[in-house]
């Protein structure tokens, strides 16, 4: 019993490891993209318009709704303790340390992630990816280069966005239909907001863009077995991404903590 | 212009290709035949580096394609033109896109200028008209001729032919032979066309080569491997299976 648990832990452990090095050797191979072969502006700028572009509504009404009602659970706990003016601070915080990246992030995974992986994972079972192979064309330089850099620089941007509809929302919420003044609010949220607040949202939101980019193009590349694979590889590459946002953040939170801590003192 | 030496190459468990020894001379078309599932177009996809042998060698105009990074192999690639067995085409692009992709990556600009190289391509092929069509509004033979153009179209100096006939008509069978012919004559270019089909063989062939189980079972001129008395030579051109009659 002992040794089949262990040998089912080591495994999994290996099985990671495995993973962790298919997805460091992906992003090595993209950086030496990057450094050696001349940039595909025209596919860059599809991929800008179709990873950031078209994800704007997604990410904008899940940062709005969830403002709003994070808004309001907050006001309905503080309202007993008489700290209704402490609610801006808290959901300013909050969304920009944690839930303006993750959502984000989760968001694009189910939204960008899945389509990567549904897209180049046909590619490579119709030998379209060996085509390209074929007629001199690196399929990384091709297909990997413009949407990990267009999810890299649209990322951080959305993340923004989200967290700007967040506080928007929660502060109408609070003021318009929960009556908290809105002096207060502002005045709390400013003053308890600080510039290693953004900084950290933004690293998030870098940090998450490389992830789900490079989950999403290795879950496509590996894909096999034809109709099959192709309709398992983003449903992987949702879960995979989403489960390894969701675990990074939290480590990430606690790095992250260390440069930029929270509170105002 | 191509020399094979002792290939050997495992695709899963299986020995695909064990000592595969080939010489492929400039200018001249050379018949790859063999049962289905023999690994031809495993052998066809090493001759671009689309496949990294076990062991052997590939030398292409003197240069060991064989343990070629991905970005050095670009410029054998240019060189040496594949048409896939499935076409291949980029199914996002029209017709005229993907026979335009390969000259755009030449670095030709002049919109004008590929407009009408992809116009005499998409004729070459007998597709005129076609340029706006999607891949998968195309029949599995127009596929198979739109794959071939892209192909062709920038000019390589030898070109890999895999099944470039099957699942035409014979009529279209006979002008794609008539293009293996008239490219290589005119342009010198060397071509391995690999098939089932008789025809195209005998009517393309410098010289013809038989593969079995993993190795090159015969290697000579038409003339030499229809005069062969082998059993199972014989049984291949005739087509005849060697199964007992009921
Ligand atoms: N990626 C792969 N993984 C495992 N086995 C493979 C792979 N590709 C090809 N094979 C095996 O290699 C053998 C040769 O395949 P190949 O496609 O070269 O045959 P072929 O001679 O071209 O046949 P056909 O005339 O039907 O096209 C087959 O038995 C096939 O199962
Ligand atoms: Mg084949």
């Amino acid at each position: 019993m002992l040794e089949f648990i262990l040998h089912s832990v080591g495994s999994t452990v290996l099985r990671l490891l495995q993973y962790v090095g298919q997805l460091a050797f992906l992003a090595r191979e993209t950086a030496i993209s990057i450094r050696v072969a001349p940039l595909r502006w025209g596919l860059l700028l599809r991929q800008l318009a179709e990873i950031g572009f078209r994800s704007q509504l997604v990410v904008v009404v899940t940062g709005a709704f969830t403002g709003a009602v994070f808004s309001a659970q907050t006001y309905f706990q503080f309202h007993r303790l008489g700290m209704d003016s402490a609610v801006g601070a808290v959901v300013a915080v909050s969304l920009f340390r944690e839930l303006g990246p993750v959502l984000t992030a989760l968001m694009l995974s189910g939204r960008v992630g899945a389509s990567i992986a549904a897209e180049i994972g046909t590619m490579k079972v119709t030998e379209q990816i060996e085509a390209l192979r074929a007629l001199g064309v690196h399929p990384i330089d091709y297909l990997i280069v413009p949407r990990i850099l267009a999810l890299i620089i649209s990322t951080p941007l959305l993340v923004a966005e989200c967290i700007g509809l967040g506080i928007g929302a929660g502060y109408l919420v609070a003021t318009q239909v929960l009556g908290v003044s809105k002096a207060y609010y502002l005045t709390n949220m400013l003053s308890f907001t600080t510039g290693r607040d953004i900084k950290m949202a933004l690293i998030k939101g870098f940090a998450f863009a490389g992830l789900i980019g490079f989950i999403a193009c290795e879950e496509g590349l590996k894909t096999s077995q034809g109709a099959a694979g192709v309709g398992r590889a983003p449903t992987q590459a949702v879960v995979i991404a989403s489960l390894v946002i969701l675990i990074s953040n939290f480590f990430l939170s606690f790095l992250l903590n260390i440069f930029f801590p929270a509170g105002t003192y | 212009m191509i020399y094979v030496t002792d290939l050997h190459k495992k695709l899963g468990e299986q020995q695909v290709l064990s000592g595969i020894s080939l010489n492929i001379t400039r200018g001249q078309t050379h018949v790859i035949l063999g049962r289905s599932g023999c690994g031809k177009s495993v052998l066809l996809k090493h001759l671009v580096g689309l496949l990294q042998p076990d062991s052997g060698k590939i030398v292409i105009d003197g240069e060991d394609i064989a343990n070629l990074r991905e970005r050095q192999l670009g410029r054998i690639r240019k060189r040496v033109g594949i048409l896939f067995q499935s076409g291949a085409l980029f199914d996002s692009m029209s017709a005229a896109e993907n026979i335009a992709f390969p000259l755009r990556e030449a670095g030709i600009k002049d919109e004008e200028v590929i407009r009408q190289k992809v116009a005499e391509a998409l004729e070459m092929v007998d597709l005129g008209g076609e340029q706006e069509k999607m891949p998968e509004n195309l029949s599995g033979g127009m596929r198979k001729r739109l794959g071939l153009a892209r192909t062709i179209v920038s000019r390589p100096a030898c070109i890999l032919y895999d099944e470039p006939t099957t699942g035409l008509d014979p009529i279209a069978t006979d002008s794609i032979n008539r293009l293996i012919r008239r490219l290589q004559k005119r342009l010198n270019a060397t071509s391995v066309v690999v098939t089932h089909d008789m025809k195209t063989a005998f009517h393309t062939a410098d010289r013809i080569a038989f593969l079995h189980e993993g190795r090159i079972y015969f290697d000579g001129t038409p003339k030499e491997l229809l005069a062969a008395k082998d059993p199972i030579l014989v049984d291949f051109i005739e087509g005849r299976s060697t199964e007992s009659e009921e």
